[in-house]
């Protein structure tokens, strides 16, 4: 699907850009907000779109400080023992030093912890962190937590970024976030127990009952519901969910479903507590790289592309430098180091030919894992995979509120 | 000065007290009768009927919970009370090591010890494998994400809450009291049911408010342990504050779960007689 004829994309560009001083002065982080209690009620604190010289005037006034405080998920950076082999590059190439945090674990619980201080314009501890498109992110945007980014300084993401993850739905022009690492929502299968996967139906199969693993997030789980219907999750409405909500609670009152997991169904995977799950396409890689006899598939209805963002909350104390690295891991020498030990869609397509040419330099198990990596349909999509993923709806407060209310209670019984 | 010493004693306490519980609470329960979303802010509009929607939409979660909490205690009492009077009255010189050894899980991270029993009781794990191909149970018996492995998980994490209460009141009985019911000629029952037992009791009373409540209100062994069957309202109150935003329905629920817990408390001290444990647990 075309990005630029997605009637989302086109709401956001055709909306009012107008600005008040104020807002200006809020992305400034001049504006002492405090904490909005006016009153009985809590303020509103919707954000407008900032404007051009408001942010070119943020960047101005800003300073490379030569420190960067990081946060990202866990195993989700190469490292070598305690060292950050990407990460040395960075301070070795440009002298910021990084303070690196594994502090996300799942986007709502992160998000819980830094709205309050970002509500109340205080520092959060970090200076760049990484949020999966979705409802959250959508929420950091609306509430104009994000600092608009100064492509002027990203010459590195234009050049070598993919055109696919430039400009997508959820953050028009890549103007606050740019993608870390783009991942797959497919079904992973123990073959042991599992015969081969090829539909999304096979989450309904009554043979499965009590193996089967389904997401908790809301976004995930409403997306394979919608393609269970054949439904385009994009163009989807109010009535698909609502159709999509009885097809997943038919599959939760069947028994069919032994838990709404989080992160922790690899291991529920790799135990035999579940034997078909929905899944996410690099945990799989690394598993299956370690040895474990897994499968993925994405199904033949469709599966879920995300991406996980590089982002600069608005009371960062050293934007400039958060800046500098999101410009750097766009260099696809870097961009190498980061997918050959993450496993995930990396967006810097030169990073291909890279790997093979590490492969070719490398012996014995290294270059065959490296092989298997370059050739891998996980971390470098064939272009017909790619034509059947979809992304997470965007949706408006008031949609959302009517999205969570059908598909919540199916995980919370 | 000397009047004055008791009052500036309680204002540390107080103060803390005062800022750190009532200010929050008076937020929160201004919050719940609020309506908006966090885009837009929340106006104060004093919807007292979410405590009725939240009642009627949460029933059964609420219903567990208690139930869970109910379940949870009962079982910790089963099992806490042999163990403190064994070491009461048998531990002899070597009861700190045995005090030791019942707080030794604390020493553990609380998320950590509930995830390793997921390793424990894995499907194919350590305990259910040779059972099964033992023939004992049958091939898709599984113990995660069901009641059991939840309330086990309860049982587990509060156990030591409802062991050093009961083991604090009966080390205080006196053995020669137990002595003189004998000389009355009361069998080794009768000593037990109508002294040891209601001596103990402001200790059961204090173990069964220090496990209920926070077994009640506890999300984390639901979130490891259960499944979809098993939500606790800690879960959806933890949803809806942190992946929703619904601060409202959040705050409504807590007070909700807080009202039901302080109901359910002081019925069973009223049953139980709050004065006699009060007054003996303050001798």
């Amino acid at each position: 699907m075309d990005l630029r004829t997605n009637p989302a994309l086109l709401r956001g560009m055709t909306q009012s850009r107008s600005v008040s001083r104020r807002d200006a002065l809020r992305l400034a982080g001049l504006s002492a907000a405090g904490l909005a209690l006016a009153g009985c009620g809590v303020q509103g604190k919707k954000a407008a779109p900032p404007r051009k010289d408001a942010v070119a005037a943020y960047w101005a006034s800003h300073k490379k400080n030569g420190v960067l405080r990081f946060a990202n998920w866990p195993l989700y950076i190469d490292k070598d023992g305690k060292r950050y082999p990407s990460l040395e590059a960075f301070t070795a190439d440009t002298g910021i030093k990084v303070s690196y945090q594994e502090a996300i674990q799942d986007n709502p619980t992160f998000f819980g912890k830094i709205q309050p201080l970002l509500a109340a314009n205080n520092d959060i501890g970090f200076d760049v962190m990484v949020l999966t498109n979705g409802l959250h992110l959508t929420r950091a945007l609306n509430l104009g937590y994000l600092v608009p980014v100064d492509h002027s300084r990203l010459p590195n993401f234009a050049a070598n970024a993919a055109p696919k993850v430039k400009n997508p739905i959820w953050d028009p022009g890549n103007a606050h976030t740019v993608p870390w690492m783009v991942g797959v929502t497919g079904i992973a299968y123990n073959p042991k127990y599992v015969d081969e996967v090829t539909s999304v139906e096979d989450l309904w199969n009554p043979r499965y009952k009590g193996k089967v693993g389904m997401m908790l997030d809301t976004q995930e789980i409403a997306n394979f519901g919608m393609f269970a219907l054949g439904v385009d999750p994009d163009a989807s409405t109010e009535a698909d969910w609502r159709r999509a909500g009885e097809r997943l609670k038919a599959q939760r009152d069947a028994g069919l479903v032994r838990k709404y997991y989080e992160n922790d169904y690899v291991d529920a995977l790799a135990r035999g507590d579940i034997w078909i799950t929905m899944a996410w396409s690099g945990d799989i890689f690394q598993q299956v790289a370690e040895g474990k006899d897994l499968r993925f598939v994405i199904p033949r209805e469709g599966g879920t592309i995300w991406t996980d963002n590089l982002c600069i909350p608005k009371t960062a104390q050293n934007p400039v430098d958060a800046l500098a690295l999101m410009d750097y891991v766009y260099q696809p020498k870097i961009a190498t180091m980061l997918v050959e030990a993450v496993n995930y869609i990396t967006p810097v397509p030169a990073t291909k030919d890279l790997v093979l040419a590490d492969a070719a330099k490398a012996t014995g198990e290294e270059k065959a894992s490296l092989e298997r990596m370059a050739g891998s349909p996980l971390i470098f999509p064939a272009e017909s995979d790619m034509e059947r993923l979809r992304s997470f709806k965007v949706l408006s407060a008031a949609e959302e509120k009517v999205f969570e209310s059908v598909f919540q209670p199916i995980s919370q019984g | 000065m000397k009047r004055l010493a008791p009052y500036l004693l309680i204002l540390p306490g107080g103060l803390w007290l005062l800022i750190f519980l009532v200010v929050p609470m008076v937020f929160m329960a201004s919050v719940s009768t609020q309506e908006g979303d966090t885009l837009n802010g929340f106006v104060q509009t004093f919807n007292l009927s979410i405590y009725g929607d939240v009642l009627a939409q949460y029933r059964t979660q609420f219903l567990r919970s208690v139930g869970y909490g109910l379940a949870g205690t009962a079982v910790s009492i089963a099992l806490a009370y042999p163990v403190a009077s064994w070491i009461a009255f048998k531990g002899g010189a070597r009861k700190s090591t045995y005090l030791l050894l019942v707080l030794l899980p604390f020493f553990v991270s609380f998320v950590l010890r509930t995830v390793s029993w997921k390793f424990l009781l894995a499907d194919d794990g350590l305990l259910l494998a040779p059972l099964k191909s033992a023939g004992l149970v049958s091939g898709d018996f599984h113990v995660l994400q069901t009641t059991v492995a939840v309330i086990g998980g309860l049982v587990y994490n509060y156990l030591p809450f409802m062991i050093l209460p009961i083991y604090v009141a009966l080390e205080r009985v006196d053995p020669r009291v137990i002595e003189a019911a004998h000389d009355l000629y009361a069998s080794g029952r009768a000593a037990f049911t109508r002294v040891v037992l209601p001596l103990s009791l402001p200790g059961v009373f204090a173990g069964v408010l220090m496990t209920f409540v926070p077994m009640t209100a506890d999300y984390v062994n639901a979130g490891i342990l259960g499944g979809p069957e098993n939500t606790m309202i800690g879960n959806i109150i933890q949803t809806e504050y942190l992946v929703n935003g619904d601060y409202p329905t959040a705050s409504a629920l807590s007070f909700t779960l807080m009202a039901v817990m302080l109901i359910g408390i002081f019925a069973y001290a009223k049953a139980l007689g709050t004065e006699n444990v009060l007054e003996a647990a303050a001798r």
